[in-house]
């Protein structure tokens, strides 16, 4: 123990004097943190809180497009902006440019008017198929008017077809409307009552939304919960710098032979190495917590809610802890120069960072890229920690995502021996 | 009585190397001699100290120190020397104090013994003043006193000294040579390799020379001068490793 301590001592004395490799450990980790988080945020609160904001540009003074507003209002996804202080399409591209907003709609002047005739042309073929004399108006020989959507092109293509979606539904369930009301004023020749038009339009199937989270409970995805277990992840694995480039500094240095030449097993120095840095992955992980607990509120960010399981989060830090370090040593044994250890080391944890899913989203990358992912360590380290952070599950749950990051830990592990075996170091 | 180093029938090759460097190579340091190894460049000196202290495998034969097989007592045998390399081997980052305070642990001192030990050495060598002055600080006579001081902090019976004077001044030079010498007195075996051959007539009793990994000359200094009627070591290492010799 006497041993283990002078040496563990010795490891933080030399960290401590690492001033570059305690800034890119603990600095950079928490300027990612909060810089990517704050680029992310606006984006997750677009896609879960905001309304998007949609210029309605109406040119019809009829009831069919007041109606028409109402249900996109209905649909609870945009925040209308009515405008009919200038009616050119020149000016709405020119708000547009200004971005004003992400979307922006011209009813044309004769909506209601078109609309209307169009359902008296509908209730009358429906009543004559019925056997029933109807209505004999004739279709508009112009054709439906067409509502014109504008928007950004920075829209991303699945968003915009979902806004597509919705505002045909609007304009289904009002042309539906106006339908039913033709028909019924067909056959009875008064306007349907209120009450009988509601029930007829309510939907009959409702459809029952259930998140598919290890607790049954809906975890809002926001960029905090995301971003947050995925840079700490990221600064685990960045100890490769200061771990792997002391590693090469002290087989030049002629300190590894000496302590060849002591009556000392080198495994003491290896178990001393990985203490260290092991608390400080671990001081990493409170750190980066810490700042979304608290700081985040303060700069306008979300608070990150740590998981249920603060046991299983401790076990899982020291999980992904251990796999950072173990891959940071093994790249310290085999580097033959400082440059080549932080070079080698910082570049291959970009790429594993960009593979394992912390950049973009897994389910978003091609499928042989989807492939290749398994093989990052951080990936399986990111699946233990969604799992507590964004499913709210316990270690129960998520043991199957751990078993691949110890496997790999443990292979690193043989790989280190093997390679001071073979450049004859032990 | 026991030989401090007995080296028998030694044979030993570089992986991918032709012929082999040392090959039935017989050599005896006797308890309590400041022994000398000298030998041009390439001649196989350092590979020899490597071999001794156990930092290289021999392909076949034995090395003994103190009556102990190096391949089978790795510990007990570590704890019988002490190396001071020619590189300095040590933490840059950290002060002596906190050096010796490692290495010490290492080589199997208690608390006690580390502090009463660095106290010792950095007095001895003159480096109180820079205790905890980080290593990198520190000039190059300085940071040669540390290797030594760290070398010999669990007073090792036996000292192995590869260049230990290199690239310091005068003075440091002979501060070094004298602790040397004073701890030859106090029983420790000495086996140094220098190119400073005027350093070395002064310190060394006894003399190998090496070329081509074999022993050329093996004696006492003074009869081996006689022998050759040379009046320094300069002339004899001339004479003895010349192509014709």
């Amino acid at each position: 123990m006497h041993k283990l301590r002078a040496t563990i001592t010795k490891d933080f004395r030399v960290l401590m004097r690492d001033k570059i490799g305690i800034a890119l450990m603990f600095g950079m980790p928490v300027l990612l943190v909060i810089i990517v988080t704050s680029i992310q945020n606006s984006t997750f609160e677009l896609m879960n809180k905001n309304k998007i904001t949609v210029l309605i540009y109406n040119l019809d003074s009829g009831r069919i497009s007041k109606e028409f507003i109402d249900a996109v209002d209905k649909i609870g996804m945009f925040r209308i902006e009515l405008d009919r202080r200038d009616q050119q399409q020149a000016k709405i591209i020119d708000r547009m440019h200004e971005q004003e907003a992400m979307l922006a709609m011209e009813i044309p002047a004769d909506f209601s008017e078109k609309t209307m005739r169009a359902a008296d042309v509908s209730a009358g073929k429906a009543l004559e198929s019925f056997g029933l004399e109807g209505d004999k108006a004739k279709p508009d020989s112009t054709g439906p008017l067409p509502l014109t959507l504008y928007y950004q092109p920075v829209l991303q293509e699945s968003l915009r077809r979902s806004i597509e979606g919705a505002l045909y539904s609007a304009l289904q369930l009002v042309e539906s409307k106006q339908v039913l009301r033709a028909v019924y004023f067909a056959v009875n020749e008064k306007t349907m009552p209120a009450g009988l038009e509601k029930s007829l339009m309510k939907n009959s199937v409702t459809l029952n939304s259930i998140p598919v989270s290890w607790d049954g409970i809906r975890h809002t995805p926001n960029a905090s919960q995301h971003n947050v277990p995925a840079w700490t992840i990221f600064a685990m694995f960045f100890v490769v710098v200061s771990l792997g480039g002391g590693i090469v500094r002290e087989k030049l240095s002629g300190s590894f032979t000496r302590l060849r030449t002591l009556p000392t097993s080198y495994f003491l120095v290896l178990l001393s190495k990985q203490l260290t840095y092991l608390t400080v992955t671990t001081l990493q992980a409170v750190i980066i917590f810490s700042i979304g607990i608290w700081i985040f509120p303060f700069i306008g960010l979300p608070t990150l809610d740590l998981p249920s399981d603060i046991g299983g989060l401790f076990v899982v830090t020291l999980v992904c802890g251990w796999c950072a370090v173990s891959y940071a040593i093994c790249v310290g044994v085999f580097a033959e120069t400082q440059e080549q250890a932080n070079g080698f080391g910082a570049f291959s944890i970009v790429i594993l960072a960009a593979l394992g899913g912390l950049m973009v989203p897994g389910f978003a990358m091609p499928e042989t890229l989807q492939m290749v992912m398994q093989l990052s360590p951080l990936h399986w380290c990111l699946e233990t920690y969604s799992g507590l952070f964004l499913e709210g599950g316990t270690l129960a749950d998520i043991w199957t995502n751990i078993v691949p990051i110890l496997f790999t830990s443990v292979l690193l592990q043989a790989v280190v021996i093997m390679g001071l075996k073979m450049k004859r170091l032990i | 009585m026991t030989a401090a180093i007995s080296i028998r029938d030694l044979s030993f090759d570089y992986p991918g190397s032709v012929s082999p460097f040392f090959s039935h190579f017989n050599l005896e340091i006797s308890k309590g001699e400041r022994f000398g190894l000298f030998g041009p460049n390439g001649a196989g000196k350092t590979t020899l100290m490597n071999l001794m202290t156990g930092l290289l495998t021999a392909k076949s034969g034995s090395i003994l120190l103190e009556g102990l097989e190096i391949k089978n007592n790795h510990n007990a045998i570590n704890k019988l020397f002490g190396l001071v390399p020619q590189e300095l081997s040590f933490y840059q980052e950290l002060t002596p104090v906190q050096n010796l305070e490692f290495f010490g642990a290492y080589s199997g001192l208690s608390t006690s013994e580390i502090k009463t030990r660095t106290d010792e050495l950095l007095t001895i060598l003159d480096l109180n003043d820079v205790r905890h002055k980080a290593l990198e600080k520190l000039s190059g006579g300085m940071k040669r006193r540390v290797n030594l001081a760290i070398g010999v902090i669990h007073r090792p019976s036996l000292l192995f000294l590869d260049e230990p004077t290199v690239g310091v001044d005068v003075q440091t030079r002979f501060a070094i040579v004298e602790y040397l010498k004073a701890l030859n007195m106090d029983g420790t075996t000495l086996v140094y390799t220098s190119h400073q051959l005027s350093e070395a007539e002064g310190l060394c009793n006894k003399i190998a020379m090496i070329d081509e990994g074999k022993i050329v000359a093996h004696d006492d200094l003074q009869a081996l001068l006689s022998k050759h009627e040379q009046i320094g070591l300069e002339g004899l290492f001339i004479n003895l490793t010349k192509p014709d010799a």
